[in-house]
């Protein structure tokens, strides 16, 4: 009997499963999945948590729900990885396990111990996340009382989990207050490391301009070095300082730290991976899926899916004795909360940055790309069905995993990020 | 002829991009590297030197810059003297003087 090991049963591990379930057979094979916590989130849905648009139950379901029960959960933390062995360490009971094929999808976690001071009085008491629910729990709480002031969003370091979610946060808080009726006494601040709202020059300028509309203060290139909770300030390494009354942050991001220790993965423990394959860097028996591979495409969820059968039909391949082919392109589709009941949709890969116009879908499109809309605020807030019933289950949606030019304007000639 | 002179000549041998980076990294040479951090008013000191080799080891072996973060990590330079050194944007001025491609964002 050959074994088939996921290691994390996030978005990503959970499509793995699901999906190589259907694939394996089932006389030759085992599937096992291990993830440290019994319950899974839907993350795209923590956005909403502060502002009392979601509430927790519709963010969480049981992880055993969402898989068939011919696959062996193991909830426990991981020791290490030992590629050379092809086996796993785990926590509980020390349990070994020696696989054929192992699909890492541990995904990303924030770090706020990584920013001096981040934690020193301040957390939870006037510095919220909402990349836990947690966090989002604490942050809406929090919200419902604030009288008002300077409201702060803070990128630590990119990568990031889902970089539009603080634009989107940005935007949703915006539409709360007006909708508080006390707009006015808020300051709406975004300080990003990045040079601008957004990388991608196109986009970074429509995004850039919502900020201005909506008036929001856009600070570039800050790159936070601290936190004074006392005073209530952020200092950048370069001594620019911004206060805050309350301060959003999205803290450092970093893959598993089992990773880093098993010798598979960079500075910020996400693994070596091959991006256009998706198998590890230097192991032919292991490949990587979603936030926890080192690609330069977004860590989300819609990323991940793409990602899903090109690895599927890589491990298949390799299985049947032929190489791996390099069909991932680092496609991404997102759909951007802007407030007011609508939203901007955009798609993107490696090498296409994104482009305005219409993006087609049978059913529920055209959604419209780099502009604002109702049909995109209502294709977000069906997604949360589809990612329940159709998604985490590995089921193939009417959405190629290669990104599609049908419906983009170019309106300059293409930029190459390579 | 003063040696800024000549560095700015050293300078129009080497073909550029819109933003001042080399666009063949084989073309580079420690001169070239003390002509170009001189354009942007730095002076090199060894702290400097030890980015600028370390860029150009991680840019052989894959090809990319390195992150503020992997200079840090990497290296005995503090991120407060990444500051210091290269003033305005640390990671992507040390990739200009080393004579390496804008770093990517990631997004």
């Amino acid at each position: 009997m050959k074994t088939f090991l996921v290691l994390g049963a996030g978005t990503a591990g959970t499509m793995v499963a699901n999906k190589m379930n259907r694939m394996l057979d089932p006389d030759e094979w085992r599937i096992i999945i291990v993830d440290r916590d019994e319950t899974h989130y839907y993350q795209p849905g923590f956005l909403f948590i502060p502002f009392q648009i979601y509430s927790t139950p519709e963010v969480v379901k049981p992880k055993r729900d969402l898989l068939p029960r011919s696959i062996e959960v193991v909830i426990t933390d991981i020791e290490r990885i030992e590629p050379e062995r092809s086996r796993v360490v785990l926590t509980r009971e020390n349990r070994v396990i020696e696989y054929d094929t192992l699909v890492i999808a541990t995904g990303a976690g924030i770090h706020p111990e990584e920013t001096e001071g981040m934690l020193d009085g301040g957390w939870r008491h006037n510095i919220f996340d909402f990349y836990t629910l947690e966090g989002a729990e604490t942050l809406g709480q929090y919200l419902k009382g604030w009288p008002g002031g300077r409201l702060v969003v803070n990128i630590a370091e990119m990568p990031i989990k889902c970089p539009v979610a603080p634009l989107e946060f940005l935007f949703l808080a915006d539409w709360y207050f007006h909708r508080k009726g006390m707009r006015e006494k808020v300051e709406l601040v975004y300080a990003t490391p990045l040079p601008g709202a957004f990388t991608q020059p196109t986009c970074s300028q429509v995004l850039g301009e919502m900020l201005d509309r909506k008036g929001i203060h856009l600070e570039t290139d800050f790159n936070i070095g601290s936190v004074d909770s006392g005073r209530g300030v952020i200092a950048s390494w370069d001594d620019r300082e911004i206060a805050y009354d309350l301060l959003v942050t999205v803290p450092v991001n970093r893959g598993a730290a089992v990773i880093g220790r098993s010798g598979l993965g960079d500075e910020l423990d996400f693994a070596y991976t091959d991006k256009h394959t998706l198998r590890a860097r230097d192991w032919e028996n292991i490949w990587v899926i979603g936030d926890a591979a080192n690609v330069p495409a977004s860590k989300a969820g819609s990323v991940a899916h793409f990602m899903l059968d090109v690895l599927v039909e890589n491990i298949l391949r390799q299985e049947n004795g032929l190489p791996p082919l390099p069909k991932f392109d680092g496609h991404a589709n997102c759909f951007i909360e802007s407030g007011f009941e609508k939203g901007i949709l955009i798609d993107f890969n490696y090498d296409v940055e994104p482009l305005p116009g219409r993006y087609p879908l049978p059913g529920l499109g055209p959604f419209t790309l780099l502009e604002e809309s109702s049909v995109n605020h209502w294709g977000k807030k069906a997604f949360r069905w589809v990612y329940w019933n159709l998604l985490v289950k590995g089921a193939d949606l009417p959405i190629s995993s290669h990104m599609s030019m049908a419906g983009k304007r170019t309106i300059e000639p293409i930029r190459s990020k390579s | 002829m003063t040696t800024q002179n000549l560095e700015l000549d050293l300078l129009e041998t080497v073909e550029l991009d819109d933003e001042g980076y080399l666009i063949e990294a084989h073309d580079w040479k420690p001169r070239l590297a003390e002509a170009i951090a001189g354009v942007l008013g730095i002076d090199l000191t060894d702290k400097h030197w030890t980015v600028i080799r370390y860029a150009r080891d991680v840019h052989a072996q894959t090809g990319e810059a390195p992150t503020l973060r992997q200079i840090v990590q990497n290296t005995d330079v503090t991120m407060k003297e990444m500051y210091q050194l290269f003033p305005g944007g640390p990671a992507k001025y040390a990739a200009m003087i080393a004579g390496l491609k804008k770093p990517t964002g990631c997004i």
